[in-house]
């Protein structure tokens, strides 16, 4: 049974977000490529920084931690609202009638199946941005596609892409349990429940860039 | 048996339940009535543990609930079955899921048999052809008859059920009241059932204890309610003006009462 719902939790949570995921790495990739050959590149620097620069702030900031702020958004009240619902229509009590531990039925599969599934957010989201950056180079002529290849193999630090899923683990800590905590102890009625729910992003969200600083400065 | 001895329940300075003392009997369905506020699900609250007591004692025949650890009453509760007054039927379940989740977790049952347990308990709750509906695509009434089945899965010892015909229409309430009253004797559980629905009162009130400010007012069977001389009682039961010259009627009438409690 457990079994089941850290599968359920995994898809609903993480395979659920892929597509945004998606999207917005995809677009933020090319609006990152298009602004670093506009305002860094000249004629004193090499032609390959735009790449170079596009690759470190996908990989170190924005498919870590902007991509977790935004699943922040979604999961968070995702979680928190089911839960809430859950606590106010007397579903937890319920459970918790039949001898189920219900904190650890229905939080404990989400913490789970969010930590296992982030690596792979975080890897598909550095993938899609830098399609994202290739397509300003092929489709909108911005930079040609040599200088963002030789931009984005230039100093590779492979160290980068586990900094960048080590910081998404506790993020997805943060997105999991947060919200979780929100929604189970909602007392009251759908207005607590919104509040539980607006709560959570803000609390995960203020959380997630707090830890930004603490876990950029230790991993770097 | 369920037995309960003086029992208190407060909430900060507030004292909501005052020294409750009563047994729910085996086989039969036993109601707590009262006024919104007067106690009724604070009582129910404790019995099953999702509320602690101040002090006093329940007793699940013979065994402590208060006094029993946490894996105690994990295990007890396991013998309970308890319908919500919104029916608590998981909303990303179907039905048959919902009624399967207890035997899920806790039976040995293979797979089949699961779905044939629960689809004996649909059948009993005269719930056919829902089994792949979601909660909220069926009536209210079909919902409470999930809640029922749910309850049942297991054969429990002991049924709680939180005001049942809440939010429905008369006659279908009739039909949960008589459900209830049927698989009680069935099933031979102690039931109790928290209402304020005067026709399960008279309907299937085998042990009735009225809770009146935290106070068990007044205790008896259905038939010694049209003759009670209780006024807290009777100023709840027949509360409506019309309840009241009926009741003058049927007493000035000489209709044949049993018991005069």
């Amino acid at each position: 049974m457990f079994l089941k719902q850290y599968i359920n939790e995994m898809a609903q949570l993480g395979i659920n977000s892929i597509g945004i995921v998606l999207i917005i790495s995809f677009f933020i990739g090319a609006v990152i490529c298009i602004q670093m050959k506009l305002n860094i590149q000249s004629p004193w620097m090499p032609r390959w920084v735009a790449g170079y620069t596009t690759r470190e702030i996908l990989l170190l900031e924005f498919s870590s931690s902007i991509m977790c702020l935004i699943l922040a958004g979604k999961v968070g009240s995702n979680i928190a609202s089911e839960l809430g619902t859950m606590r106010v229509t007397q579903q937890i009590d319920a459970l918790e009638i039949m001898g189920i531990n219900s904190a650890s039925y229905l939080i404990l599969p989400k913490i789970l199946g969010l930590l296992t599934i982030m690596p792979f957010l975080v890897i598909f989201s550095s993938a899609t941005g830098i399609l994202g950056a290739y397509g300003t180079a092929y489709l909108g002529h911005i930079i040609p596609p040599d200088d963002l290849t030789a931009g984005l193999q230039h100093a590779f630090v492979p160290w980068f892409v586990w900094m960048s899923i080590i910081k998404s683990q506790f993020f997805a800590f943060i997105i999991a349990s947060v919200p979780s905590f929100c929604g189970y102890t909602v007392e009251g009625g759908s207005v607590n429940v919104g509040k539980a729910s607006t709560d959570a992003v803000v609390t995960s969200s203020v959380l997630i860039l707090f830890s930004d600083v603490f876990l950029t400065q230790l991993l770097s | 048996m369920i037995e309960v001895k003086h029992l208190y329940k407060s909430f900060e300075d507030k004292d909501v339940l005052k020294d409750i003392n009563t047994v729910f009997e085996d086989g039969k369905t036993n109601l707590i009535i009262g006024q919104s506020g007067s106690g009724k699900t604070v009582l129910m609250k404790n019995l099953v543990g999702l509320l602690e007591p101040t002090k006093g004692q329940i007793l699940y025949d013979g065994r402590d609930f208060v006094q029993m650890s946490k894996q105690e009453k994990v295990a007890m509760r396991r013998e309970m079955g308890m319908i919500f007054q919104s029916a608590a039927l998981f909303d990303s379940m179907t039905v048959l899921e919902n009624v399967m989740f207890p035997l899920d977790m806790f039976s040995t049952m293979n797979y089949r048999e699961r779905v044939h347990r629960a689809q004996e308990c649909l059948d009993r709750v005269n719930l056919k052809d829902a089994d792949e509906k979601f909660p909220g695509e069926i009536s209210g009434g079909m919902q409470k008859r999930v809640a029922i089945a749910r309850a049942i899965a297991l054969n429990p010892k002991y049924l709680f059920c939180d005001e049942p015909n809440s939010g429905l229409d008369p006659k279908t309430s009739l039909v949960i009241d008589d459900l209830l009253h049927s698989i009680t004797q069935e099933y031979n559980m102690t039931t109790i059932i928290n209402t304020h629905d005067m026709n399960s009162v008279m309907g299937i009130g085998e042990n009735i204890i009225f809770i009146y400010e935290g106070n068990k007012e007044w205790q008896g069977v259905s038939s010694q309610v049209m003759g009670s001389t209780n006024q807290k009682l009777t100023d709840f039961i027949f509360a409506s003006d019309l309840l009241k010259n009926m009741r003058q009627m049927v007493i000035e009438n000489g209709l044949h009462l049993n018991d005069n409690a």
